[in-house]
């Protein structure tokens, strides 16, 4: 990484093998995988936070219910951050998220729970209740984020200004739809995109998952490698792809294994056995919760997030609108147009995560949401997205969520005053950045 | 210059009477230039002369407030930096206008990506292509991983160029092209315009150096005060007198004058 010679004149091969006898057997790891030590430098941080949290907490963190219930807690910011990736690598800034999801979260409730069952005349479980609810949902935030792409893009008043405005007034509107009643209980169905027992897909279909990611794995390392053999380009060694792989299957089982270690409470699975005529055995019956429904629905969009911002054009308008603007202007990007289309991602992101949030409480109250921007911004800052535009990465912006959520419910366990744990939160975020900003100095 | 006698070939581009203002300002006021196949006309002028003005308003970055463009004799509208890419004019800013963060090859084909039959980014095939063209431009060039921010002034300067050759423009505009580079890599630009030139490609070079001017050039067209002083062929007249109409707006026996030449008094 030291390296940095840049008018290297011998050919590609040998200078990279001259080079390569120069770095110490790390380095030659590092380059042969491709590894991003960003990355790994989170997921270090992390490790480290997850270790420090369980030993300090007498073994109470790393276990299967509290990594599961930490998948749960994480979802719903992790989702909004990957949008917040695409906001701020375009030089932009979305304030108005946690409202959006709170305008969101009270309109889905009342839409199941009063609007169309009163006015419609739908019976209570109807399924196309949680349907419709969530689908107006989606075209809300969709809608509401069209409207402030249009005010930032075509009207050119600065996003921070929009999107502040956007934080106030959808707060606002929450609040009017019922007075700020809160709305509840929700339907069954919608539940159980909240997680929970009944909202996780139990071990079977966790394993499938599992097996299906793997494979999906193995696929996109060996199609890389042939696209790569069809132009001639310089390929990784084979037991670095391997590496990649097999570290990449473990992680994924490991994942489903942890999700299946974690039982249905005693007092469900007594209601379950009951109901389906089920005798429990002499030491009670083990249903495992699986993977929930809510981490499987931010593991979807961090891939489709991913897949936009890799390999469509859109997303690589946005990351070269946010290198330099003037430039992808003159290159014929409309510019304008993107940012739009940037902010109604946005939107619906927000409307997923304001289904996730309210369904997890069974509830939509209008203070859902409530400073989740805030959370939103900071977990994309920690995953390495620049303020000053140009970079980041969906996958990052999750890890940095996580991490936010980890230390949040790591001093949930410890018993840590809440006026601490803001200190401790707000401490950590300016502490990443600095520690970014050094380390993109030196690269 | 329309009472120019007309000559064999249909001119590639014909700006007439373009003036655009900004606020009170008339940067460009009512010039008018053209230019023909294989042919290299040079743009002169001050800082604020309005020729990165006038060269704006052919590559579509700024609009006109009035004036026509022809393209192969046919008027072309173009209002925006797509517009003028359709009619195969290519533009190499002064800044370079690339997108730091990305790698060459995203920035060579920036705005016309290639896509696989998925409807992705086929990355492969674009890292592919830009191997190829800079294998051309800058053998030496290997570091088509980096973001092109991390390469020196010479190589941001190729992947320019490069990005302005690689679509078979029929007219290319060259804004500075050696404002940042060392003296081999001047000699290289140099080279590469001959070649162009060579090909039947038509190009505006907007350039301080006279002396490159006068190597490069077919004819030279300087501008002062947002107006054209004078068209000339670089055999026609003296590297002083082309000063003389930079710096006092007089035009030499030898140029046709323009709108902007200083009227003597009789």
């Amino acid at each position: 990484m030291t390296d940095t010679t840049s008018n290297t004149p011998a050919a590609n091969t040998p200078a990279d093998r001259a080079r390569a006898s120069e770095l110490s057997a790390v380095g030659r790891f590092l380059k042969a995988t491709e590894l991003d030590t960003r990355m790994l430098g989170m997921v270090g941080a992390l490790l480290v936070i997850w270790v420090g949290i369980h030993i300090l907490s007498g073994g109470l963190f790393l276990t299967p219910r509290n990594l599961w219930n930490l998948s749960v807690q994480t979802s719903s910011v992790a989702i909004m951050a990957t949008g917040m990736v695409l906001v701020i690598v375009m030089r932009n800034i979305d304030l108005s998220v946690g409202s959006v999801e709170g305008v969101i979260g009270m309109i889905m409730g009342v839409a199941q729970a009063e609007f169309l069952i009163r006015v419609i005349g739908f019976q209570l479980g109807n399924p196309w209740l949680w349907i419709i609810a969530l689908a107006a949902g989606v075209v809300l935030g969709l809608v509401i984020g069209a409207f402030q792409g249009f005010i930032i893009a075509y009207l050119e008043v600065p996003a921070f200004i929009v999107t502040l405005g956007g934080l106030l007034v959808w707060r606002g509107m929450a609040w009017l739809i019922t007075n700020g009643r809160t709305v509840a209980p929700l339907d069954a169905t919608f539940q159980l995109m909240g997680g929970g027992p009944r909202g996780s897909i139990g071990a079977s279909a966790s394993w499938i998952v599992g097996i299906v990611a793997c494979a999906a794995v193995a696929f996109a390392l060996l199609n890389g490698r042939s696209q790569r053999k069809r132009f001639n380009f310089p390929l990784r060694p084979v037991w670095a792809e391997t590496f990649l792989g097999l570290v990449s299957c473990a992680a994924i089982l490991g994942a489903v294994w942890i999700a299946n270690s974690y039982p249905w409470p005693i007092g469900i699975v007594r209601q379950y056995a009951q109901q389906n005529g089920i005798t429990i055995p002499e030491g009670g019956l083990f249903i495992a919760h699986g993977i929930a429904i809510p981490v499987l629905m931010a593991v979807a969009v961090g891939i489709v997030m991913t897949f936009i911002t890799k390999r469509t054009r859109f997303g690589r308008y946005v990351f070269a609108i946010g290198g330099n603007p003037e430039a992808a202007n003159l290159a014929g990007i409309n510019t304008r147009w993107v940012t739009m289309k940037v902010f109604m991602i946005m939107g619906v992101l927000a409307a997923i995560s304001a289904a996730i949030s309210s369904a997890r409480l069974n509830a939509s109250t209008n203070a859902l949401g409530t400073l989740d921007e805030l959370l939103v911004i900071a977990a994309a800052v920690i995953g390495g997205t620049s303020l000053a535009g140009g970079s980041g990465t969906v996958l990052g912006a999750m890890l940095g969520a996580l991490l936010m959520q980890s230390l949040q419910s790591g001093m949930v366990l410890l018993g840590i005053d809440s006026p601490l744990q803001s200190i401790v939160v707000g401490a950590v975020l300016v502490v990443a950045v600095w520690l970014d900003t050094v380390y993109r100095k030196r690269v | 210059m329309s009472d120019k006698t007309a000559p064999a070939a249909t001119a590639l581009i014909d700006m007439r009477n373009i003036s655009i203002a900004f606020g009170g300002i008339r940067a460009v006021d009512d010039a008018s230039i053209d230019l023909f196949p294989g042919e290299v006309v040079a743009l002169l002028g001050h800082n604020g002369a309005g020729k990165s003005t006038l060269i704006k308003i052919l590559s579509g970055a700024y609009k006109r407030d009035a004036g026509q463009i022809f393209v192969n004799g046919e008027e072309a509208s173009i209002s925006n930096p797509r517009d003028a890419k359709k009619y195969g004019i290519e533009t190499i800013y002064q800044t370079l206008a690339l997108a730091d963060n990305v790698d060459a090859a995203a920035n060579l084909f920036l705005g016309r990506e290639l896509m696989t039959a998925w409807g992705t980014l086929d990355d492969v095939a674009m890292e592919a292509e830009a191997r190829k063209v800079m294998g051309r431009l800058n053998p030496r060039f290997q570091r088509f991983k980096d973001p092109v921010i991390k390469l020196s002034g010479g190589q941001r300067q190729s992947v320019a160029i490069a990005r302005a050759i690689l679509f078979n423009a029929r007219i290319l505009i060259m804004d500075e092209p050696t404002a940042a580079l060392g003296p081999q890599e001047t000699a290289q630009v140099g080279e590469l315009v001959k070649q162009l030139k060579s090909d039947g490609i038509g190009i505006f070079l907007i350039s301080h150096d006279i002396h490159d001017v006068f190597e490069l050039a077919d004819r030279v067209c300087v501008m002062k005060n947002g107006q054209v002083v004078g068209t000339a062929r670089t055999t026609d007249v003296t590297q002083d007198e082309v000063l003389g109409m930079i710096i006092l707006g007089k035009c030499p026996p030898g140029a046709i004058p323009g709108p902007g030449a200083l009227k003597i008094a009789a």
